[in-house]
């Protein structure tokens, strides 16, 4: 049984459990989230929607471990993560999750290939260990022949992808993506719509993905709709 | 080492700005480092001193002259092994700025007192034959190119404003580093003899003596002072060391100013690197947050800040004491005025210290500002 006396979804991936999210500017207090609860099941490639302010993106920091809730509990698999610590929680974002964001935020100063090596770094991996799982990525994402190339001599939809490639380039369990096609044109949005396709259909990864696009929420399984901190509606997958 | 090209790159972002800071670090060390040498230059001769050697001078001050009578006396005194007398003489060769130190001495109890200089055998020889014969260290006799047989005239104000003439009959050298080779001696009894009536004629500047057990040198400094005491010419009797010492302060206190100096200029370092990272660090508090959301740790992202700063100052530190090494290797760059111009060891090593040090102190600030981000706040900053 869940917080709200609900049944728990033995297969569902990430549960959100009677979640609430409270901001204070000053002394005045922002319910960003009121009692949510959301599943997603392992392999679902599910869109977050709502108009600005709703707590889409909020949700998202909250299942990828980035921020805690103020109430009510989050879980990935087996880890309730709302009660890691700091580190624990770092470490089981390394391990679990995989962030692919609206504006790259790829590190200017890295090439395209180590850029994806990043989360590498945080693995016992050896080098030329590293160096395979690289090629691995920037071939899925069709990026390989832009692996020595610095980001500011990449395109928007080039560099998305070497997001992406940084994304899943650890395998994670969950890939979490904050309007990955918010900063591009429609072309180049389609191709990383077609990109998270394949990697939800073909490798089958979990896919949660904020967005404000309907043509890109399309592309899920399902559609979640968030209108101020609560769910609109959670249709069945 | 799996993170050094992301430390380098963040540290060669910008790189003008990590120019200016790394010259501005390099500048730094090479001031340390002459500066060190400076005063390794004034007081070095201090650690050289005999730790066994006391100096008896006038009590009054190092001007007034002592009677070369006392010689005898202070042999008397139990535990004293040697004691033996020079007398400054202040001259200049040829030019006022032409100067080193000379002094009369017997030659035979100078060279026993002075196992720390080298003279050969040949050398030592001719000085005990020759009346006006006179010895110069090898840095003086390079300094001024003079050669064994050379006529040396030497102008002294203090004693009878006339040219004294020696013949150079012998170039000592140290026996180790460090060694101070300005100095030139000649003979006492030629000093003397040539004195005229009312220059002082049987007086003499101050006595070195030698004790045979440095343990009761304080105790044996005590008799001699008592030996004298109610005399027309009382006496300080000090270490070897504090009598160097007093010589070098005339000019000031060399430690206080060169930590003066150094004190500032670290200190104004301190701030302009300080706020290089500072300001490198906050410009980029949204990456730091990307790299916290892909698993960084706090303290790994505290970890490659400090590790970003100190590369900076070490980088910097290490070629500024290397340009200071290249610089002090060339020797005393006065010509003579500080033959113990160069660069130890240990104040290298001090200079690779602070270097770590001063990374480590403009970097904590930053580092703790970039550990202590949350994450979903950094994200928001992109």
């Amino acid at each position: 049984m869940n917080a709200n006396g609900k049944k728990a979804d033995p297969t569902a991936l990430v549960r959100v459990e009677g979640v609430e999210k409270v901001f204070h500017r000053g002394s005045e207090d922002i319910h960003v989230l009121s009692r949510l609860d959301l599943t997603v099941a392992t392999g679902e490639f599910v869109a977050l929607m709502g108009p600005s302010g709703s707590g889409k993106s909020t949700l998202l920091n909250l299942i990828g471990g980035l921020d805690r809730p103020t109430t009510g509990s989050v879980s990935i698999g087996d880890d309730r993560i709302d009660a890691l610590s700091d580190r624990q929680l770092a470490v089981w974002r390394a391990r679990h999750v995989g962030f692919v964001f609206q504006l790259y935020n790829l590190l200017p100063v890295l090439t395209a290939e180590r850029n994806v090596e990043l989360p590498l770094l945080l693995t016992h991996l050896t080098k030329a260990e590293r160096r395979r799982h690289v090629e691995t990525a920037l071939a899925m994402v069709g990026l390989t022949h832009r692996a020595k190339h610095y980001p500011r001599t990449l395109s928007g939809g080039e560099q998305q992808r070497v997001g992406i490639a940084r994304g899943i380039v650890t395998d994670p369990t969950l890939l979490l993506c904050d309007e990955p096609t918010g900063d591009l044109d429609r072309k180049s949005g389609d191709e990383i719509l077609n990109l998270l396709q394949a990697l939800n259909r073909e490798q089958g990864k979990t896919i949660i993905m904020v967005t404000h696009d309907p043509h890109a929420s399309a592309r899920a399984s399902r559609t979640v709709h968030l209108y101020k901190g609560q769910l609109a509606s959670e249709p069945t997958p | 080492m799996k993170f050094a090209h992301l430390i380098w790159g963040n540290l060669t972002r910008r790189k003008l700005r990590t120019s200016l800071t790394l010259l501005s670090i390099v500048v730094a060390f090479v001031l340390f480092g002459l500066l060190c040498a400076v005063r390794q230059a004034l007081e070095g001769g201090v650690k050289m001193a005999g730790v066994d050697r006391l100096i008896v001078r006038h009590r009054v001050s190092l001007i007034q002259l002592l009677p070369e009578s006392y010689k005898a006396r202070i042999e008397r005194i139990p535990g004293i092994e040697l004691a033996m007398h020079q007398t400054w003489f202040g001259g200049v060769y040829q030019d006022p700025k032409n100067f080193f130190p000379q002094a009369p001495v017997v030659p035979e109890e100078f060279l026993t007192m002075k196992p720390e200089l080298v003279l050969s055998a040949e050398h030592r020889q001719a000085w005990l034959t020759t009346r006006t014969g006179a010895i110069v260290g090898r840095s003086t006799a390079d300094r001024f190119n003079w050669k064994i047989g050379d006529k040396v005239p030497i102008q002294s104000p203090l004693w009878g404003r006339r040219t004294w003439d020696f013949d150079l009959v012998g170039i000592y050298d140290g026996r180790e580093a460090g060694t101070d080779t300005r100095g030139m001696f000649f003979r006492y009894d030629y000093f003397d003899e040539s004195r005229q009536e009312g220059q002082g004629k049987g007086l003499i500047g101050w006595y070195t003596i030698r004790v045979k057990d440095p343990a009761r040198a304080a105790e044996i400094a005590r008799r001699v002072d008592e030996e004298f005491e109610n005399s027309a010419a009382e006496t300080k009797t000090e270490p070897e060391g504090a009598f160097v010492q007093g010589f070098a302060r005339q000019i000031g206190n060399i430690g206080f100013i060169v930590g003066g100096i150094l004190v500032a200029v670290f200190f104004t370092l301190l701030l302009v690197t300080g706020s290089t990272m500072a300001q490198a660090v906050r410009e980029r508090l949204g990456e730091l947050g990307v790299l916290k959301a892909i698993g960084f740790t706090n303290g790994q992202v505290l970890t490659l800040v400090l590790a970003e700063s100190c590369l900076l100052a070490v980088l910097g530190g290490g070629l500024g004491l290397s340009i200071a090494c290249l610089v002090t290797s060339r020797g005393d760059p006065t010509g003579g005025l500080l033959p113990l111009f160069y660069l130890r060891n240990q104040d290298l090593a001090l200079g690779g210290s602070l270097s770590l040090a001063l990374g480590l102190l403009t970097g904590i600030f930053p580092a703790w500002q970039a550990m202590r981000l949350r994450v979903a706040e950094a994200l928001r900053r992109l």
